[in-house]
Formats: structure tokens, sequence, C-alpha cells
């Protein structure tokens, strides 16, 4: 089986994420993904980019495990999703951190509780993790919100708990979906900011936008995303200060 | 902004939402059942302590009538008898019974007549059996035959096994009744589980794709309905508790019917109502939950 070459943005040895013509449907209807067959190393960042439908979502979703191909492997971490054991899957998705595009912030919990909850589910001790969490919500501007309940909070200010929470537990992949949709262009450039900071910590990013200016300011490459197909673009310009 | 947050004081929030308006409605349900279970269990308690005694008590007597034979007199026949059966091994006492009786005994059928003496009414011997080794019908038997005397022995057998197949009766239809009303409990407790599941599946979705394993998220709705069923079978149970001892203190020890007697004792067997109930409600929600994630998948 030989994959695109175009879309191969790691060497086997150490790719994080590894598609082999993988295809994707919905129930019994047509493959919103076909054939695809890419790879992320450590600590590379892009953006995946597509019309509406054109299957970025379901992408992310195969990726953090929410989702099935109908056909074709996937790798995380050098595991092959297929044969990993059940108990397995847990263990790897504790490994990828996801700002999904409704963000599923729980109600019932403060955003310091939020923010924790993957360390709380990965077994540490509070006395553990207390402080780190701590620290990471005043760098994500929230120091004064962590006893706030997410309905309280703004839509920036949401976002930033859920990306928060994302990578609380130091994830070596972090997907976001659409993670500007709702704020100002203003705002999408902090947030923007708060991924490369991550990214320079070796966080490998995979964002899922709309935002064409951001994705040709930021002058990092981008997967395309149409037809169930997906096409390398290289950086459109330098990196965005 | 109100207080300043201190993370050192910090208390980590339940996983899932602390109370739910239909928690009310199922400890009511299950509270319900807990109380007929527990009702149900006093009861065949108190049949299976009744059966007990009667059979104690009938095992623990004969009766032989003795019929005079030409010559001999209705009292010297029952006489003789006495004498003879108190010297068969495991007889405590024989004693012919007063003429009176025996007409007692034959005046319902016979209506208030007048000259009931004057009939042939057989004599009555009560036989009182060692508890521990009781004679058997055919040694009483022999012995009568010993002495030429025309006598029947009734060893009350026949009662015996009437009130020994109630008592059964009884038992297994208790048993048969708590067990659906487990099982009840178990299906309600699954159908809360699996509208709890629904009601909160944005937090099971979040939990399960932040890496929680499936047992870790089933584990939480068990532990849920598990503290629920608890405080319903404490209710339940409570609530039984009480109508046993009304039953007692109005019926004393018989309760309201010597069938049903009541002992203090007894209420004690409706305390482990709330750890079973826990127990149930632990299993089925367990199941339901564990099915529902994999379902989700």
């Amino acid at each position: 089986m030989s994959r695109n070459p175009i879309a191969s943005f790691a060497n086997d040895s150490d790719e994080v994420v590894r598609f082999d013509d993988v295809s994707m449907r919905y129930g019994r209807g047509p493959d919103v993904l076909r054939d695809l067959s890419f790879s992320l190393a450590p600590g590379t960042f892009h953006f995946l980019t597509g019309p509406s439908g054109a299957g970025k979502s379901s992408l992310l979703k195969l990726i953090y495990l929410a989702a099935q191909p109908s056909k074709g492997l996937i790798h995380l971490f050098g595991h092959d999703v297929a044969h990993a054991r059940p108990q397995a899957r847990p263990e790897l998705r504790r490994r990828i951190g996801v700002v999904f595009q409704d963000l599923l912030l729980l109600d019932h919990m403060s955003a310091f509780d939020n923010a924790a909850l993957p360390l709380r589910i990965s077994g540490a001790k509070p006395t553990e993790y207390r402080a780190d969490v701590a620290e990471l919500l005043n760098w994500v501007g929230l120091g004064g919100h962590m006893h706030a309940m997410p309905p309280t909070l703004a839509g920036g200010e949401k976002q930033r708990l859920a990306i928060a929470r994302a990578v609380v537990n130091r994830p070596q992949v972090l997907l976001a979906d659409e993670p500007t949709s709702n704020v100002d262009h203003e705002m999408a450039l902090r947030i923007y900011r708060l991924f490369v900071e991550l990214n320079r910590l070796g966080t490998t990013i995979l964002i899922a936008t709309h935002d064409q200016d951001l994705v040709a300011r930021s002058g990092r490459p981008s997967m395309h995303l149409e037809g169930g197909r997906i096409k390398l673009r290289p950086p459109q310009g330098p990196a965005l200060s | 902004m109100s207080e300043m947050f201190d993370p050192a004081r910090w208390r980590p929030a339940p996983f899932l939402p602390a109370q739910e308006t239909r928690d009310g409605a199922l400890v009511f349900v299950v509270a319900v059942l807990c109380f007929l279970a527990c009702v149900t269990a006093l009861g065949v308690i108190a049949a299976d302590r009744a059966a007990s005694g009667w059979t104690r008590q009938l095992s623990a007597e004969a009766t032989v009538i003795v019929r005079p034979r030409p010559g001999e007199t209705p009292d010297s026949a029952a006489a003789k008898a006495a004498e003879a059966l108190a010297g068969v091994n495991g007889v405590t006492e024989a004693r012919a019974l007063e003429p009176q009786k025996a007409y007692d005994l034959v005046r319902p059928w016979l209506g208030d007549v007048a000259d009931v003496e004057d009939l042939p009414v057989p004599r009555l011997v009560a036989v009182s059996l060692d508890a521990r080794a009781p004679a058997t019908a055919h040694a009483l038997e022999t012995a009568l035959k010993a002495q030429g005397l025309d006598a029947i022995v009734d060893d009350h057998s026949l009662w015996l096994k009437d009130v020994r197949r109630s008592a059964g009766v009884a038992r297994g239809m208790g048993t048969v009744v708590f067990l659906l009303i487990a099982g009840a409990a178990a299906a309600v407790i699954a159908f809360a589980t699996r509208a709890g599941l629904a009601a909160q599946r944005d937090v099971v979705e979040v939990l399960h794709l932040t890496g929680a394993e499936d047992s870790f998220i089933a584990r939480l709705f068990q532990l849920r309905f598990a503290r629920v069923a608890a405080v319903a079978g404490l209710i339940g149970a409570g609530g039984a508790i009480l109508s046993g001892a009304i039953l007692r203190l109005l019926g004393g020890s018989q309760g309201l019917t010597p069938a049903l007697p009541i002992a203090w004792a007894d209420l004690v067997a409706v305390l482990p109502c709330p750890l079973l109930a826990a127990a149930v409600a632990a299993i089925a929600a367990r199941l339901t939950a564990g099915a529902l994630i994999r379902e989700m998948q």
C-alpha cells in the first residue's frame, strides 16, 4: 500500500498520527472521507481547512477515537487503533487533548474543576495538580474566574477554558475544532498565540478552522479537505510574530 | 467578583451532577418495593414460626380411641389402655380423659340431647410423647394389642403432613414474591440508570473523550444508584419495622392472628434490606451502564 507523498509530514519512525487509505462514512451514507493517507510528526503545527461538510470534524473524531473508519488503518503513537485492546483506548485518548467545536464544558463544575478533569480521570491526587491547574488558568487569563461556572463565562472565556482542559494533561497531540469560531478577531489571535506557545513546548497541533485569514497569516502548513480527499498546502507567508 | 479562589482549599466536584429531580420519585418507588419485600419476609417468618409451633405441638401428642369389648366398661377399658401406654418407651404421660370430654366432642354432631351419656361413646386417652424420642404409632398399637384392647391410635400424622405442606407453600410463595420484588427493583433501577445516562450523555461523552475508562464511568452510576437504593431500602425497612412493631404491640406475641405470630426478634430480619437494595441496584446499574456505554461508542 502506498501513501500519498504530498500529505506525508513525518518520518515513519516518529509519527504520532498516521492514516493509511482511511475512508469513513456515517451509516449507509456516502464516504465523508475517502482513502486518506497522511501522517503527523511530533511537534508539528498544521491547520485543517475545507468547506463546511468537507469532513474536518469527522477526521478529528477519527484521531480522538470518537469514530471508527469504514476502511483503512489508523496508527496513533505507533499503535494500530483497530487492533488495540479496548483497555488501551482510554490510555491513547489521554495522550490527545481536544478542544471540541461545541466546547463540551461541564456546567455543574466550576472552571477549576473543568480544567482539572483530565488529571482527575487519570488518577492524579488533588495535591499533585492543584497548583498546576491554577497556574494554567492564570496563563489562559482565567485566574479571576476559577470558581465561575461555565454558563456564567463569556464566549472567549469558555474557549480558553476548553483549551486549558485540553492541555492540562500535557498531551502529545492537541486537536482543536473551530476554536476561534465564536470569538472576535483579537480573541482569535490570542487563542492562536496560545497554540503556538504550546507547540513550542513540543505539542503536535492540528486545528480545524474556516478562518482562512488566520491560516494565511500564521505561516503554517495546512491540510485542505475537499470532496473527501486531502491536499497539503504549504505555508502562505511568513509566520505571525 | 466575590471571594478569592484558593486552590489549596479546593475540593473536587462530583463527576455527575449532585441531585436529579427524578431521584425523589425513584427513592419513593424503590422504598415501596423494599417495604413490600420486608413485609413479605416478616410474613414468611411469622408463618414459619406458626407452622413450627403447630408441628411441635402435634408431634408431642397422640390420641387413642378405646372401644370397650363385651363385658368391659368404657372407663375400665380406658384406664387399662392408659396404664399400658404409660409403660411404652417415648411416652411421658398417658391419661384417660373424663367421659365428659368424649361427650363434649360428639355433642356438636348429635345436638343437645339429654341422654347422650347412654350412648356407647368410646373413651379417649391423651398420650404425651417424649419430644426428643417420641414413641411411634406402631409401638403404641403393639402395647395396646398386647393387652387385648380394641383401640385406634391417632398420632396426628395426617395433620402434621398438612401443616408442613402449608408451611412449605407459604415459604415458597414468600420466596417467589420476594424474588419478584427484588427483580422489579432491579428493573426500576435499570430504567433509572438508562434515563440517568441519557440525561447525562454530555457528561459521559466528555468523561469518555478525556480518557475515562468504561468501568470508571459505569462505577459513577453504580455508586449513585446504590446510594439511592440504600436510602430507599432504609425507608422501606423502617416502614416495615414500624408496621411489625405496631402489630406486635396491638396483638401481643400472636400479632393480629395466631397464624402470623410476630416476635420482636423478627424485626431484625429486615435490617439487611438497605444493603440488599444497594447491592441489587449496584449490579443493575453497573450492567446497564456498561452496556449503554459500549453502545455509545
